[in-house]
């Protein structure tokens, strides 16, 4: 490659972190460590009912009994569960009735991240419930919601006013026992969004959270929880941003999706944690458990990420196919620079008859960055006429970046057709030299093949998110690109 | 495990009696490697679907007396296959069996016992022998350099070039449960060229057989080196074979592993590019039904810039049988200009078999061309309905289909009596009517 095109993809790579200001909000913390008290503590702060204290508890003595997992392609430094807040919360009185009576830092902080929580600024037909440290200070549009039935709330809201429906599906897709950090997730998760589809309801506005960290020492840990009932449609955006710091901070989040008869969830996330500075200092370790059961026939899962931040991601969104002719979709377009480590796909996991998936990832390496396509597609023995399509393409934009596919086919029934395809390679000087003699200049036809790259993906996401997605690609890798 | 360390104290002294003392020599430290090591555990992610304590655990017999005299393999094994022109060697139950009548070979190779080489050519075997088992091995093949007795090497000195291929035709057979440990050591100097065909083939159906192998094959600058594996062994054997390849400039290595039957069997490969223009064609086929199980691993290190991998593995799996592909590639930071491609296709015929797939790719460098695809499927009904409307019956479709799906794995064989008797054993096998190679009693 020419030293031109080297510099300009140097450029290209070479953007700071735009979320990266941090807010002085009063902050409530709990001590230090994890412990049992601290697991009570925490309950006790929310006012949880006693099963969900013995859900704690369980997954806490679960999580002493397991060790971090080792398998993943990532360089993960020794992190100290005791050297960390498990609680931070905004100080508050009563809790806002209304947003007079929130911290005016904190909306001016939701401002400044583009997330207004005023619901005559904000985008028309986007509903938000705002998660600052371990909890949520505003949901939006909730009224709106409530006339048809839809419940959005934050998930401590959940507990107190629909206990029944936080009983019933709680830890039913992800148990407590499903991981390392599930189980921490579980028992020290603090926040999250709890999203109910009643039966035949089609949610007239897409619904969003957006985590930010703010506090520092402290880890986040929500908990999503979407149920759509049959007959039902919901598409859920989530965002998330932090302060830049030298620490690293961790986010262990769990999300659970369960989708009834004839129900489609559309989930789309733009991950932007902050990713650590140009020499790999600080940056937040993203390990994050996300699950979708397509219980009901002909249901549908989709999830679609764009991972541009963390310093270490470790992720794995996964659909089981339960339900006769459900579908199963994963879109992921993971940007890693600098030092940033991701191992990063999913599973897909075919139970019922006719289902199908579908993946399509895309891995696009810069700087000393390394980043891992990790997926698992099983066909189960009952799994009649299963239907498979991978493709996994990395783009190299450096000599010194890594790109890596571990796909895991495991299949048990005959009628299964599964196909997986995937290819390495960087920008193709002949592509380059075709856009320079049709007058593009280098730049621009790295942005464009950059773009085009990663458009299979973007084009999935809600208006509002790729927008939002195509802006943190520029800021991710398009430094010098209009 | 403890019962083969027990074993190997108590009988060292058989072990090494027959035995040339530079083979010996080697023996303790691999010992020291796996007390160490062990054999590779279940569920690690290189061995998730065979578990190796499992299967080593029965009581086996060990040959540790040249047992030649038991079998007469030109009795148990007359292999005529018609226009393929060898060189023919055998090992039986791991010792090589001495022929009376020495074959006259060109100029200066050697192919024939691991003990006489060893004596032969001290200074080359030190040189090669158990080199990559000590860089790159496993606890299992640690366990094979302790137990080895005899082997076969094929040493093609610089620039000889040998069109005739090598023939080894690995026999098993007892009346008790045993394990026998083969090796294979194939040096081809600067320039040199060579082709050889591994068969193995089981005389007994009743008594669990077991065998390790290990191969270690070096290719020096500008070589080229065909190697054919073929297993028709019978449902009551385990085979277990690790193969180290190390390539130095513009060298050029073929394997084909062809698993026509067998009962249990795992096969590793390591290829290390090591020089510049280095090309690697690894193809492996698998016919598997009844509860035949095959697992292969492969790994392919791109170390310098310029060389070329290329992987093609086909299963056709029936009844209970369990595939398993686990592949991967690692192109390290510098190797630049890499071309890496690698495939896995599989066809499942029945509800009962099992294909675990796991192609892999660890990509250091950026100016390279990587990809790798997977397909895991049965047979298009369009297809054989196409074929049904013009008169060919179902049976026959599914046949010509199953066999085109095979061919592009045989068509890369450059040995072409092989190629033609591969072609007709297959259709043999399809057809259910071959129970053992047609050479086999």
């Amino acid at each position: 490659m020419s030293e031109d095109t080297n510099d300009i993809l140097n450029e290209f790579t070479n953007r700071d972190y735009e979320y990266g200001f941090s807010s002085d909000i009063h902050t409530e913390f709990i001590p230090k460590g994890l412990n049992e008290t601290i697991v009570r503590t925490i309950s006790a702060k929310k006012n949880e009912p006693e099963w969900l204290l013995d859900f704690r508890l369980k997954a806490f003595r679960y999580w002493l009994t397991l060790g971090m997992p080792q398998w993943a392609q990532l360089n993960i430094p020794p992190i100290d569960y005791q050297d960390m807040i498990y609680y931070a919360a905004p100080k508050k009185k009563e809790g806002p009735k209304s947003l007079d009576e929130v911290d005016p830092e904190l909306l001016k902080t939701f401002d400044r991240l583009g997330i207004p929580l005023h619901e005559q600024k904000m985008f028309s037909g986007m509903a938000v419930d705002a998660v600052l440290d371990s909890v949520s200070v505003k949901t939006t549009y909730k009224d709106t919601l409530i006339e048809k039935g839809i419940i959005f709330c934050s998930f401590s809201e959940a507990v107190q006013e629909h206990p029944d429906l936080v009983k019933q599906y709680l830890g039913s897709v992800v148990s407590y026992r499903d991981n390392f950090f599930a189980a921490l997730n579980s028992a020290v998760f603090s926040d999250g969004s709890f999203v109910f589809i009643p039966k035949g309801v089609r949610c007239p506005m897409e619904l969003s959270t957006y985590f930010r960290i703010n506090a520092m020492n402290t880890g986040q840990f929500e908990r999503t929880l979407i149920v759509a009932e049959e007959d039902t449609y919901v598409s859920y955006l989530e965002g998330c941003t932090a302060p830049v710091r030298d620490e690293n901070q961790l986010h262990a989040a769990i999300v659970e999706i369960i989708v009834l008869d004839r129900a489609e969830v559309k989930y789309s996330t733009v991950q932007n944690w902050y990713p650590g500075d140009k020499d790999g200092k600080g940056g937040i370790y993203n390990f994050v458990t996300k699950r979708g059961i397509c219980k009901g026939d002909s249901s549908k899962i989709s999830w679609t990420q764009v991972e541009t931040g963390s310093a270490i991601t470790w992720k794995y969104p996964g659909c089981i196919l339960a339900g006769d002719n459900s579908v199963g979709e994963f879109y992921s377009v993971a940007v890693t620079n600098h030092f940033q480590q991701a191992d990063t796909g999913t599973k897909m996991i075919h139970i019922g008859k006719n289902t199908k998936s579908r993946i399509v990832s895309k891995g696009i390496s810069a700087g000393q960055s390394q980043n891992s396509y990790r997926g698992l597609v099983r066909v189960g023995t009952q799994a009649e006429n299963a239907r498979n399509h991978s493709q996994c393409d990395s783009l190299l934009l450096s000599d010194t970046s890594g790109a890596h596919t571990f796909p895991y086919m495991d299949i048990q029934n005959e009628t299964a057709i599964v196909e997986h395809e995937a290819t390495t390679s960087k920008i193709s000087e002949d592509q380059l030299f075709y856009c320079n003699q049709r007058g593009i200049s280098t730049e621009e036809a790295v942005g464009l093949i950059v773009n085009g790259y990663a458009k299979e993906v973007l084009n999935k996401l809600p208006m509002e998110f790729a927008v939002e997605a195509q802006k943190l690609l520029q800021i991710s890798l398009e430094g010098s690109v209009g | 495990m403890q019962q083969y360390i027990d074993f190997f104290n108590s009988q060292r002294q058989k072990i090494d009696e027959s035995c040339a003392p530079l083979l010996n020599s080697f023996r303790e430290k691999a010992f020291d490697t796996f007390q160490g090591l062990g054999f590779p555990a279940y569920q690690s992610e290189d061995y998730q679907h065979t578990n190796l304590s499992a299967l080593l655990k029965p009581d086996f017999g060990f040959y540790l007396n040249h047992p030649n005299a038991e079998i007469n393999p030109h009795k148990v094994f007359p292999c005529n296959v018609p226009n393929l022109n060898s060189y023919k060697h055998f090992v039986v139950n791991g010792c090589y069996y001495r022929e009376p009548m020495a074959q006259e070979l060109p100029q200066g190779i050697f192919s024939g016992s691991l003990n006489e080489f060893a004596k032969q050519h001290p200074a080359v075997f030190s040189e090669y022998y158990n080199w990559q088992v000590d860089e790159k091995g496993d606890g299992l093949a640690a366990f094979n350099t302790m137990f080895v007795q005899d082997g076969y090497v094929l040493y093609v000195p610089k620039n000889v070039v040998c069109e005739k291929a090598f023939q080894l035709t690995n026999i098993s057979g007892g009346k008790v449960d045993s394990l026998t440990n083969r090796r294979i050591l194939v040096i081809l100097e600067s320039g040199a060229q060579a082709k050889l065909l591994v068969c193995d083939h089981t005389t007994d159906t009743q008594p669990l057989l077991a065998a390790t192998q290990v191969v270690e094959i070096y290719a020096e600058e500008n070589a080229s080196f065909d190697f054919y594996e073929l297993e028709e062994s019978s449902p009551n054997t385990i085979r277990l074979t690790t193969n180290f390849v190390q390539q130095a400039d513009s060298s050029q290595v073929i394997i084909h592993n062809i698993t026509l039957s067998n009962g249990i069997t795992r096969n590793n490969y390591q290829v290390d590019l090591e020089g510049e223009h280095a090309e690697t064609h690894l193809y492996g086929m698998v016919i598997a039904d009844a509860q035949q199980k095959v697992d292969n691993f492969t790994l392919i290190n791109h170390h310098v810039p310029n060389s070329l991998s290329n992987e093609l593995f086909k299963y056709v799996l029936d009844d209970e049988a369990i595939g398993t592909f686990g592949g991967r590639i690692i192109v390290v930071e510098d190797a630049q200009k890499t071309q890496a491609c690698q495939n896995n296709h599989n066809l499942l015929g029945s509800s009962g078999c099992r294909m675990f797939s796991k192609p892999q790719l660890e990509i250091y460098a950026d100016d390279v061309k990587c990809s790798h695809g997977m397909t895991t499927g049965q047979l298009d009904e369009t297809a054989l309905f196409y074929m049904c409307s013009r008169g060919i019956s179902i049976q026959e479709a599914v046949l010509l289909l199953k066999f085109a799906f095979t061919n592009d794995v045989l068509q890369s064989i450059r040995l072409e009596g092989l190629r033609d008797r591969l072609k007709l054993l297959i259709e043999k096998r399809f057809r259910g009517e071959l129970v053992k190679c047609q050479g086999c009693i």
